[in-house]
């Protein structure tokens, strides 16, 4: 096994790993290590479209954003966190356009800012509708300026080394020649996205698998709030390729089969004239709301069909070609291509699909996790950002902020401790581990063993009868007890492919495991969430409503092995602004105090 | 179902690559990444190819489908009503069936230092530099390369030389040098001025007829061959670089 030495290993090479390993090098140090399981040019940030939020204008306020943040997410967001976040929002945004990215314009050459859903003033700094993908380039290029950083392009980590609960280093799978690598750090930072593809309809690209959730929690860090799973409402109907939001910032509008607008019949009316979208009124109203009010239009019979996918319709037509092709190309792009439909001349056929984890590795305020020098950011971590509900362009700004901050934390970290030990003899025993276990995989020709794609095509099944936009208590015990199962199977699973040069079935195999032991964690966080908040919603009948009283509370999940994963509570930071009542459309005008939200808008529009 | 031919080479078992056949589940809407992730799923779980995003934004799923390169997220097996063949991206070393080696991609893209480089006059870091919409229009196609390779799958010129910068390196270089907040164009023309830099290219143009992102790296090149004139007016009557152009 080859060992290779640095400050800090960044694990991801999506927008919040480079953001940090440039963090990392501007800090101080000589080595930093980039480890990604693709090019980080393939990394899942290439795909948001929307954009990224910041306070810009001179009528909006910190405090607002803040109060958006808080309120979006359902009291659950760490209210200390998010007051970083705003504030330290604006200068990463300006930081991106002195590194090049192509942010959209006024006129006067000035940064553009556009609407987004949840958000009470036009905050949003966007890239046309690829600001992932120009956020992302712009990331990769730049990071070629620092020569500290040293990438492994193509190496799939498999585990931490962790000596006397302090990370020293990443054990890593070396996808074209199938040998093992340790990566020894004295820092390591997660940055590994999200966990969309434990579920059939999801936004999310194919290498969105939970795994740097996975690696953590296997060595006793929390996953916390994994329940809190976002469906974006506008997804196409198949594949649920993303339709972006800005799509209804710009004034697209939402209809059912009759051409109705339906969101009004949801808390987020009146109908907003066409051509005048208004801040936080219907089609403007956060992503948990809508995908809901789906849900009831499904069950009431008013969407439609496109295939076998029941759909509403997302009405761009009266934005007209020319504005369509400057502000929302891809998205022309992306219907034409997939369903086949010009939105300049129908509307395209949409429905919600899995977007976003709120949930994820618990750390601390400073991106570090119960294991001294083991860091987290962007979507696989849980700083506390989003609470029970994500407001849209607020992801793409925390990769930046935190991964940032997660790069400077780490690199200090790694500068200012002792190294670590010698640690050979744990270096050869994990090398062993893991040899015996992929050996263990490969062994082929046995009867009676499972295939990955048989537990995954059963996991993702799971997951959308169980633990969808809606969930009751026997639903979500089916379903926990289904993944339990699924992991057991797991545990003989076997490869169809013996080979070492570019084995994608070990690599896909590896990523299920991590994918079902996540899924544990979720499934049985919303089990114990008896209530209604945010993006998690539960039919029981005592479980409708926002239940303060039991669960102003973090779910924290921990591993056990073989064994059931165990949950326990941990209380919410809410120094800032008390609970109050999240309203959208009229009933969020007129409301003052903490507990409004939305209190005048539309005025800005 | 149909049939398609996939082209493998699996270097552990035989140096000699083969065309296999699988029958794959057609409907209007089958990409050929659907298709290959059905073999990879249900009949051969030895095959071998890239992909994530499968909405033709994260460049990995280039092959060559029926003799083209093509994103196989974006390319839909209706197109093909007779024989398909899917074969590994022409021109870069195959590592196994359809995966191929990116490295001389990724170094031509990196060697044109394609990141902006403020000049000494730039302005208070705390604040975002101006661009006007006009500003933004010069460089902004050739910003939305998805470094997926095809162009260099169609060069004839890479085919025929790898230290060829070819279509998508010198695309992005060109793309700092057209960006009014750039005072990189120096730095980056020793590279496009040498003998596998823009004079290279014979102006074939098939990079940009495949480009999936409607970007035109061929533009970018003929551009990058007038700022090289102009940056190398001596040297531009030079036999080497005459050689060079071969046109």
């Amino acid at each position: 096994m080859q060992v290779h030495t640095f400050d800090v290993v960044v694990v991801g090479g999506g927008g919040a790993g480079l953001r940090a390993a440039i963090a990392a090098a501007e800090t101080g140090g000589n080595a930093v290590g980039l480890v990604s399981k693709v090019y980080p040019m393939r990394s899942h940030t290439v795909a948001a479209e929307g954009g990224a939020a910041a306070v810009t204008r001179g009528d909006d306020s910190l405090q607002s954003h803040f109060d958006d943040t808080v309120a979006g997410g359902d009291w659950l967001a760490e209210q200390g966190v998010v007051d970083y976040f705003v504030r330290h929002a604006h200068a990463e945004l300006v930081q991106m356009e002195r590194w090049g990215c192509p942010w959209s314009r006024q006129a006067s050459g000035d940064v553009q800012v556009r609407r987004f859903g949840g958000m009470k003033t036009e905050r949003t700094w966007f890239a046309a509708d690829k600001t992932g993908f120009h956020m992302l380039h712009t990331l990769y290029q730049t990071s070629l300026k620092y020569p500290q950083i040293q990438r492994f392009d193509e190496y799939f980590v498999l585990d931490l080394l962790v000596e006397d609960n302090q990370a020293c280093g990443v054990i890593a799978l070396e996808i074209s020649s199938g040998e093992l690598h340790l990566l020894r750090a004295k820092s390591v930072i997660m940055a590994t996205g999200g966990a969309g593809r434990l579920f059939r309809f999801n936004t999310n690209g194919g290498i969105v698998t939970g795994d740097g959730m996975a690696i953590a929690y296997r060595r006793g860090v929390a996953l916390r709030d994994m329940e809190f799973v976002q469906y974006h409402p506008t997804g196409l109907p198949g594949s649920g390729i993303l339709i972006t939001e800005a799509s209804r910032g710009e004034g697209g509008v939402l209809t059912n089969k009759d051409g109705y607008r339906y969101l009004q019949d949801y808390g987020l009316g009146p109908e907003t004239p066409l051509g005048e979208p208004q801040n936080k009124y219907m089609e403007l109203g956060p992503r948990d709301k809508l995908s809901q009010a789906f849900w009831h239009e499904q069950q009431a019979g008013r969407t439609g069909k496109h295939g076998d996918s029941d759909v509403v319709y997302l009405d761009l037509r009266h934005l007209g070609e020319a504005y369509l092709q400057e502000r929302l190309p891809f998205i022309c792009e992306l219907a034409k291509a997939y369903v086949n439909v010009d939105p300049a001349k129908s509307p395209i056929p949409i429905r919600p699909a899995v977007h976003y984890t709120m949930g994820g590795i618990e750390t601390n305020a400073d991106c570090e996790t119960s294991i001294r020098g083991l860091f987290a950011a962007g979507e696989c971590a849980s700083v506390g950002l989003h609470g029970a509900n994500r407001l849209g362009s607020n992801s793409l700004t925390e990769l930046l902020v935190f991964g940032h901050l997660a790069g400077k934390k780490a690199m200090q970290r790694a500068l200012g401790d002792s190294p670590c030990k010698d640690g050979a003899e744990s270096i050869r025993q994990l090398g062993s581990q893991w040899q015996e276990r992929l050996e263990s995989m490969m062994r082929g020709g046995e009867p009676g063993r499972p295939r990955w794609p048989e537990l995954k095509a059963e996991l993702l099944k799971v997951m959308e009868e169980g633990c969808g936009i809606y969930r009751d208590e026997a639903g979500l015990t089916q379903a926990l007890q289904s993944i339990r199962g699924l992991r057991e199977r797991y545990e003989r699973v076997q490869l169809g492919d013996q080979s070492q040069i570019y084995n994608t079935d070990l690599l896909h195999c590896l990523e299920l495991g991590c994918s079902l032991d996540v899924a544990e964690a979720t499934c049985l966080a919303a089990l114990q969430r008896r209530e209604s908040r945010g993006a998690h919603q539960r039919l029981d009948d005592s479980c409708q409503q926002r239940n303060d009283q039991q669960y102003l509370k973090h779910s924290q999940v921990f591993y056990q092995g073989a064994a059931p994963a165990r949950l326990e509570w941990q209380d919410v930071d809410t120094h800032l602004s008390a609970p109050g009542e999240r309203h959208y459309g009229s009933k969020g005008s007129g409301l003052k105090g903490s507990g409004a939200e939305g209190s005048d808008g539309g005025q800005h529009a | 179902m149909r049939s398609i031919q996939v082209l493998r080479y699996l270097p552990e078992e035989s140096p000699q690559p083969f065309l296999q056949s699988f029958q794959v589940p057609v409907t209007d809407s089958t990409s050929v990444l659907d298709a290959l992730n059905y073999i990879k799923e249900s009949l051969d779980p030895t095959l071998s190819f890239r992909w994530s995003c499968r909405m033709a934004i994260c460049g990995s799923c280039g092959v060559m489908v029926n003799g083209i390169p093509k994103l196989g997220c974006k390319d839909f097996l209706r197109n093909y009503p007779n024989d398909l063949i899917i074969e590994p991206l022409a021109h870069l070393p195959v590592e196994r069936d359809l995966v191929v080696n990116m490295d001389s991609f990724l170094r031509h893209l990196e060697a044109v230092k394609p990141y902006l480089i403020e000049g000494k006059n730039a302005a208070d870091s705390s604040q975002p530099n101006r661009q006007t919409p006009a500003q933004m229009a010069r460089y902004q196609q050739f910003a939305n390369c998805i470094n997926c390779g095809l162009c260099y799958a169609a060069c004839p010129q890479f085919g025929l030389n790898p230290e060829f910068t070819g279509p998508a390196a010198i695309a992005l270089a060109h793309r700092y040098n057209l960006d009014s907040r750039d005072s990189g164009k120096a730095q980056r023309m020793a590279p496009l001025n040498s003998k596998n830099g823009v004079w290279s290219c014979t102006f074939v143009g098939f990079c940009s007829e495949v480009c999936p992102k409607g970007v035109d790296p061929a533009a970018a090149v003929n551009q990058g061959k007038v700022e090289s004139a102009k940056s190398m007016l001596i040297q531009l009557f030079s036999g080497r670089a005459i050689g060079g152009a071969g046109q």
